[in-house]
């Protein structure tokens, strides 16, 4: 069984995030680090290669970005990927979800030897900003179901079983493979690397492809191919603090009643 | 005028509040049509509704061979309805899974997609707060027909005279996409307070409650607010999921927003920072919170809480 997992490379949330000139990701100096929602999905795939020992299943992580998004490969090989692959090409700076699910398309299947393979596995959504789209938009694209946003993930043969926390129920569903899962914080702490898995991880393979190999034309791609334009960002006044008053004695809950009823809120 | 679909966010057949503000945005673009996808027993109940904030058309679509599967027959059927149509937009209340439904309809349809924004003018410039809040971005779809998820709260709803003619639309979902099938849901029990993305107000508990929300409780009750809750409350098991405010729970931007006992990380402020008030109660002096606050009590919660809901109740007395 063949698992494409699908980690993106972006700026540290503790860190200040900017915009470019551009309007798009200012990443130039900006720390970058593998999006911390994609470790559980590295996590879930390496638990189902745990689970299924008998089986032979090969863990790929794949990563669209800039040169430095191999530090994400990196992180996943050193969790326990077995290989990586590397989508780096200029044209497709400053991609939106639509764009990047056409390279993620098409690299998914280069990374797999041309085929769909029977699992792709996806964070909840990328740190920066991301909507949580590219998982329902790369199957779309693939002509496969999706099942997002698990909270708990059971294989058994080509099924894929989820449970869902979703706003109105929690819910049980499948399908079967190929598929695309995308999971959530839920599913449980990702591994830290090991000693041995930082070691071991220096002798994967991390192949970087570009567009060509790919099989995508550039001018679908990039700024340019983009289908929404940012016509402005701005950095939000930072909000001017506010009275803080210490409790003593009962005068915090008075301090703070008189501050709501002047607000109208009491 | 060019139509603008307005899907319509129910729960078997009663309109919530986000249709309302969606017709509202809807009337800025054009001439607003309601998408129901639903039961059509509720079809005219719905109609009525919608009529009253302005919906010209009603198109129903019986989701008989919706219900139980995921996006993807939700996509397959709106692309269907869109198909032929002059349309200024699309518009879908923001949700995990209605956003999972625009990126699909997205590629089907060709379009450009916006997610989550939070205002749409009249030219079709969406607003965007991003980075945490941090940020906000103003957008415009290029290609295709506007697709946009708006947040809650993004409006205020507007009662307007709509004609509201009712429209059965047949649609044909593919097998492929009833691949992914829902076997089992568990409603979840209702709170009988608001819904913590369309408060008003929002009174919320972090692991400094110590697992005893009693007193946040009685607060919101006091206050009729929702309640929310950090990862740290959450991952204890004090509350489930669902009430988790942040990063990878819900955003909210209430009128008025009360931290109580959570340190403000800035996977939590994601969630809260564009709140219009902020109130926080912390022990600690230091907590990175205060940073954000119109008022706040350094003090125990346990304490502060009670003593407040108290003065509370004696005011409405
Ligand atoms: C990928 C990722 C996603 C995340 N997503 C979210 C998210 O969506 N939402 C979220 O909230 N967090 C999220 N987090 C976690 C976040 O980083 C923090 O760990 C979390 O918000 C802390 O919760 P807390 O403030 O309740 O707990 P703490 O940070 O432990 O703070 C507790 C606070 O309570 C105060 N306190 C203690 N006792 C009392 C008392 N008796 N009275 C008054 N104050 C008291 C303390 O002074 C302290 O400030 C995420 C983290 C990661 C890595
Ligand atoms: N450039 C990228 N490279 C690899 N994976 C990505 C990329 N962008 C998005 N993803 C995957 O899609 C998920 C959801 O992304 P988003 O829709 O941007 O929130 C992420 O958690 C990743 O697993």
């Amino acid at each position: 069984m063949n698992i494409v997992v699908l980690v993106k490379y972006v700026p540290d949330v503790t860190g200040e995030r900017r915009f470019a000139s551009d309007h798009t990701v200012d990443r130039d100096g900006v720390d970058g680090l593998l999006s911390e929602l994609d470790e559980y999905a590295v996590e879930q795939a390496l638990q189902i290669k745990e689970q299924r020992e008998d089986e032979e299943i090969t863990v790929t992580a794949l990563t669209v970005g800039p040169e430095d998004a191999a530090d994400a490969l990196r992180k996943a090989l050193q969790m326990g990927a077995d290989r990586a692959v590397h989508v780096e090409d200029e044209a497709v700076a400053g991609s939106d979800a639509i764009a990047t699910s056409l390279v993620l398309a098409e690299a998914v299947k280069t990374a797999n030897g041309g085929a769909v393979p029977d699992l792709v596995v996806a964070g909840m959504a990328s740190t920066d900003g991301g909507a949580g789209v590219v998982p329902a938009m790369l199957a779309e694209r693939l002509g496969i179901p999706q099942v997002t946003l698990a909270s708990q993930v059971e294989t058994s043969g080509t099924q894929v079983r989820i449970r869902r926390d979703s706003d109105a129920a929690t819910e049980v569903i499948s399908a079967s493979m190929p598929l695309v899962l995308s999971v959530t914080d839920q599913t449980g702490e990702a591994r830290y690397p090991s000693f041995k898995g930082i070691m071991a991880a220096k002798k994967k393979p991390l192949d970087t492809v570009d567009l060509d190999d790919i099989g995508v034309d550039a001018s679908l791609v990039g700024l340019g191919a983009s289908r929404t334009t940012v016509t402005s960002t701005t950095a939000r006044p930072p909000r001017t603090v506010g009275e803080i008053v210490k409790d003593e004695d009962g005068t915090g809950a008075a301090a703070l009643a008189a501050f709501l009823a002047s607000k109208k809120f009491i | 005028m060019s139509e603008v679909l307005v899907l319509v966010d129910h729960v078997a057949g009663t309109v919530k509040k986000p249709t309302y503000e969606l017709l509202a945005i809807a009337r800025r673009l054009g001439e607003p049509s309601a998408v129901f996808i639903g039961g059509v027993d509720a079809a005219e109940a719905v109609a009525d509704a919608v009529r009253g904030y302005g919906a010209e058309k009603v198109y129903v679509i019986d989701d008989s061979d919706i219900v139980g599967y995921l996006v993807a027959p939700m996509a397959e059927a709106l692309q269907q309805l869109a198909a032929g149509k002059d349309l200024a937009a699309i518009l879908l209340p923001s949700s995990a899974q209605n956003k999972e439904i625009a990126g699909r309809l997205a590629i089907k349809l060709g379009s450009g997609l916006i997610t989550d924004a939070v205002d749409v003018a009249a030219d079709g410039t969406t607003i965007q707060s991003v980075f945490a809040g941090s940020y906000t971005v103003a957008a415009q779809v290029t290609t295709g027909i506007p697709i946009i998820t708006v947040k809650p709260n993004s409006a205020a709803p507007q009662e307007a005279d709509g004609a509201g003619v009712v429209e059965h639309v047949t649609v044909t979902i593919s097998d492929a996409a009833k691949a992914a099938r829902v076997e089992d849901s568990r409603p979840r029990a209702a709170t009988g307070r608001p819904e913590l993305t369309e408060a008003a107000v929002v009174v919320s508990g972090g692991r400094g409650t110590g697992g005893d929300f009693g007193p946040v409780d009685a607060l919101a009750d006091a206050l009729g607010a929702a309640v929310g809750a950090s990862r740290a409350a959450v991952d204890s098991g004090w509350l489930s999921h669902t009430f988790q405010v942040g990063q990878t729970g819900k955003t909210v931007s209430p009128q008025l927003y009360m931290a109580n006992g959570i340190s403000g990380a800035i996977q939590h402020r994601a969630g809260m920072q564009t709140s219009k008030t902020i109130v926080a109660v912390n022990k600690d002096p230091d907590a990175p919170i205060f940073d954000i606050v119109d008022f706040g009590v350094v003090g125990d919660l346990h304490t502060v809480l009670p003593a407040l809901t108290a003065q509370i109740s004696r005011r409405k007395g």
